[in-house]
């Protein structure tokens, strides 16, 4: 257990994907999340952090010890970080019980056995002990992987993508075991994976990556509701972007109407203070912003709807030709082509400088 | 990579060598070559490619498919049983052939004694050669076509069908095409051990390029001779070899899918006795009778030739092809170590050329290195003369370099095969889970590598050990002074025509031989893929 820092670390010679310029910190105890489409530089970051790729610039530092360096970096088997990898890589000659008890050479067996014990027990495979990897299931072979990497207290836990060989319902449970596990065992870990919902589901911290870089490294909550970019917006969640022109520091008003923030109208970097009158916006409308209204004058014509059994998400076309979605409670059932009444219900404001 | 590479150079040393020898003509002995000698040779060889081609083809397929896709009694049984004249060198049941139907043979005798039946076709000719190698080498395109069949006869079959074709007419314009790549990678390792072949061709006095290369060794004591004949074999062996790797190619497009339970099709009673039948009689001429008669005669010298010499040879065999197996393990093991460390297009081609030895025949390879090797010898001994004042007349000739060397080239792919795709299991984030649990490299490789490769390194050191037991020009023409083997004990004993005597080193082979196709058989992996 301890905190890990990555300070604008690059990477980009010997691996395909690259990272540049990468930094944040998970504190000591909590989980964090890499999360990204493919080829976005998020595994490249896990193996420098793991110590199996260089780095070029920065330095990599687990609880305060510095693990990589340019041109130096502490052997991968003496970093104590476990992984799990995307193939669990479970030793084929080994029994599930010799697989977690792979790293624990050295000690005294009778500790030996009561950890692997423990963990076994820990993650739901304590009758499982004598079986060989080939003979459990996938969502236990994962199990057994992450037994196999926690056994020797390692100080962080990394997870390549852990559920991407699961099927759908499966994920979602084990996803959640898996946070309780960790949290159980008090572990830092860092996790890699491109499924928001994964991300949600089991971090404090998550990081969206595009082309190397971490462009907003937050809590989830925070990423859905305070996007730092158009990128953010667009890859975490549902939602448009909608032209607007600021009015004042909290005023913006787009074809709806008038949006008033609660909080200032920040557009472009966090706290700009550019935004003056006339200033040209984009504004992001989540589903929840748009609330359907029969009595609203407001309309706009359904052009496409999901239905998603308590609620439809219906994509509407405003009188101008842009598009917005909306969620709307499924016993409101309209044609497509059907006019409807909306409203907005806007939190606070999140908009974008129009580039 | 730089092992790699001296690897393969390995391998092409006995290429470049024997052509070469162009270089050195000896005009008698040439046009003697090409006025009496090669005509022959090239007719005769050519026969022989045919008809074994044929002979394996039709025995080989027939075999498959009724193994593969046919219900029958005792199905199961011959479908591994059909491997076992693997075991059986095509030399042994070459004088076995002989001598069970040469006109003093009991079956002739018999005929002749009891029916007055005489005039049955010489056994010692071009058709018996063919009879002969065509069952020692059917098992070839066997496995291989019926592994095709196994996975995609079915389907074909039933797409066939639902197109409107019966199931003959399935077999012949979809099945049939469909496996072609297949049949044709067996059928070129069948030839290549055809043109590679000397004992048989020696034991019916049948003129090969191999055997005219081992009297040009022995008979004429040209070097030279021996190497321009080795070079044309190679052209031969080439345009197999050429053939082999695109249906190799060919084969892996031609993949279309596994189907896990397949039904087979159901013969009618009297189509299925046939088959048993047919199945039976193959079995039984190709490896039941021999191996009686093996047993057979072997009893009647049990007495007198189960000597000390017969544990010499035996002790030979089974140095030389321990000390072969691990050498050809060891090179084996590190090329694919090679191959995993920087995968890549060079290094696989690297990796093909180094394990193409196997198409090289024998005697090739016994006169493509004993060349080079006698050179640097007469090099090491003019050094060692005028800066030592050493007299001798051989450093490395007498010793066992040749040989191993040869067998190394000869055997490399056999061992590689295997730990290769041995190998291939164990994946790179598998190293880096043993790295991330504290293992070094000496941990990984011990508690992780050696392990999982255990099986593999075991079937190819089996596969090697009985390779080289098998083999016979090599050691024939390379082996020290007093290193007799079972095999050129064999050989001996064929060439006076002492069938008993030869019967029971044949039969020490045998036994060995059978081991790797039980391993393959119980593993049911695939020897060269």
């Amino acid at each position: 257990m301890a905190e890990l820092i990555l300070d604008s670390v690059s990477q980009s010679y010997t691996a395909r994907q690259i990272i540049a310029d990468l930094s944040f910190t998970l504190p000591e105890g909590t989980i964090g999340c890499l999360l990204g489409p493919s080829g976005c530089g998020k595994t490249t970051a896990l193996r420098c952090i793991s110590g199996f790729e260089p780095i070029q610039t920065g330095e990599i530092r687990i609880g305060g010890e510095v693990v990589s360096r340019p041109g130096w970096m502490l052997p991968a088997e003496k970093r104590r970080v476990g992984m799990v990898f995307q193939d669990y890589a479970l030793f084929p000659h080994l029994s599930v019980a010799d697989n977690v008890g792979f790293g624990l050479r050295g000690q005294p067996s009778t500790e030996r056995l009561a950890r692997i014990d423990e963990l076994l027990a820990l993650v739901g495979l304590a009758g499982h002990a004598g079986q060989f990897p080939h003979q459990l299931s996938g969502g236990q072979q994962q199990r057994v992987a992450l037994a196999r990497a926690l056994a020797p207290r390692p100080r962080l836990i990394l997870m390549d993508e852990p559920f991407s060989n699961l099927d759908v319902e499966l994920r979602e449970r084990l996803s959640l075991e898996v946070r309780d596990i960790l949290k159980r065992e008090t572990t830092t870990a860092l996790i890699v994976t491109h499924d928001q919902h994964e991300a949600f589901a089991l971090a404090d911290w998550v990081g969206v990556m595009h082309e190397g870089r971490i462009q907003q490294w937050d809590t989830p909550y925070n990423l859905y509701h305070e996007p730092a970019n158009r990128f953010v917006a667009d890859f975490v969640g549902q939602g448009a972007l909608l032209s607007g022109e600021v009015i004042n520091d909290h005023l913006v008003e787009i074809e709806l109407g008038v949006l008033n923030g609660h909080i200032p109208v920040e557009c472009g970097a966090r706290g700009c203070d550019e935004c003056v009158r006339n200033c040209h916006v984009d504004v992001l409308l989540r589903p929840d912003d748009i609330v359907h209204d029969d009595d609203s004058l407001l309309l706009a014509e359904v052009e496409n709807k999901a239905f998603r059994g308590a609620e439809f998400l219906y994509t509407l076309k405003l009188p101008s030709g842009q598009r917005a979605l909306s969620l709307v409670p499924s016993h409101h059932n309209h044609a497509i082509g059907e006019k409807i009444g909306i409203k907005l219900a806007v939190d606070h404001v999140v908009a974008f400088r129009r580039e | 990579m730089l092992f790699a590479l001296a690897i393969t150079a390995l391998v092409l040393v006995p290429v470049v060598v024997t052509f070469s020898s162009f270089a050195q003509v000896d005009g008698d002995i040439l046009a003697h070559l090409t006025e009496f000698v090669l005509p022959e040779l090239v007719g005769n060889t050519l026969w022989l490619v045919l008809g074994v081609g044929i002979g394996v083809s039709v025995l080989g397929v027939s075999l498959a498919w009724l193994t593969a896709m046919c219900d029958f009694p005792g199905r199961r049984l011959f479908d591994w049983a059909l491997l076992l004249p693997l075991a059986l060198p095509a030399y042994v049941t070459a004088f076995v052939a002989i001598g069970l139907l040469d006109f003093t043979g009991p079956l002739q005798t018999w005929l002749r004694a009891g029916w007055g039946i005489t005039g049955l076709p010489e056994i010692r000719s071009r058709g018996g050669v063919i009879l002969v190698m065509s069952l020692a080498l059917y098992p070839y395109v066997y496995l291989i076509a019926k592994n095709a069949f196994a996975t995609q006869g079915a389907i074909a079959l039933e797409a066939a069908q639902s197109l409107g074709l019966s199931r003959w007419q399935g077999f012949f314009r979809v099945a049939l095409p469909m496996a072609r790549p297949w049949i044709a990678a067996g059928l070129m390792l069948a030839l290549m051990e055809t043109l590679a072949d000397f004992g048989t061709m020696a034991i019916f006095n049948y003129d090969t390029f191999t055997t005219a290369i081992y009297k040009a060794w022995y008979n004429l004591f040209s070097l030279p001779a021996a190497a321009q004949l080795a070079s044309i074999l190679i052209l031969f062996v080439l345009v197999a070899v050429v053939f082999e790797q695109r249906s190799r190619t060919r084969m892996r497009y031609g993949a279309v899918g596994r189907s896990a339970a397949q039904r087979r099709i159901r013969l009618s009673p009297v189509r299925a006795g046939l088959a048993f039948l047919y199945a039976g009689a193959v079995l039984a001429i190709a490896f039941l009778i021999p191996v009686m008669q093996l047993a057979l005669w072997a009893r009647t010298v049990l007495a007198d030739d189960l000597d000390s010499r017969y544990w010499d040879f035996a002790w030979h065999s089974v140095l030389l092809a321990g000390i072969g197996a691990l050498m050809v393990v060891a090179v084996a093991l590190l090329l694919a170590y090679a191959g995993r460390q920087r995968p890549g297009t060079a290094i696989t081609w690297t990796q093909r050329l180094a394990t193409l030895g196997y198409a090289f025949p024998g005697a090739v390879l016994a006169v493509g290195l004993f060349i080079p090797v006698a050179a640097l010898d007469n090099w090491l001994i003019d050094r060692g003369r005028s800066w030592f004042g050493f007299g001798g007349t051989e450093i490395l000739k007498g010793t066992l370099l040749v040989m191993l060397l040869a067998y190394l080239v000869r055997f490399l792919a056999v061992g590689f095969g295997p730990i290769d795709s041995g190998l291939h299991r164990i994946t790179r984030s598998i190293d880096e889970a043993a790295r991330n649990l504290g293992s070094s490299t000496t941990a990984l490789l011990t508690r992780v590598h050696l392990p999982i490769l255990r099986a593999s390194l075991l079937t190819a050191a089996t596969l090697t050990f009985v390779d080289i037991m098998k083999e016979m020009p090599i050691t024939l023409m390379t082996r020290p002074f007093g290193w007799d083997t079972l095999a050129v004990r064999v050989f001996e004993m064929t060439s006076e025509g002492e069938w008993e005597r030869a019967a029971l080193p044949s039969l020490a082979i045998v036994v060995a031989g059978i081991i790797p196709i039980i391993l393959l058989t119980w593993r049911g992996a695939r020897p060269l893929d």
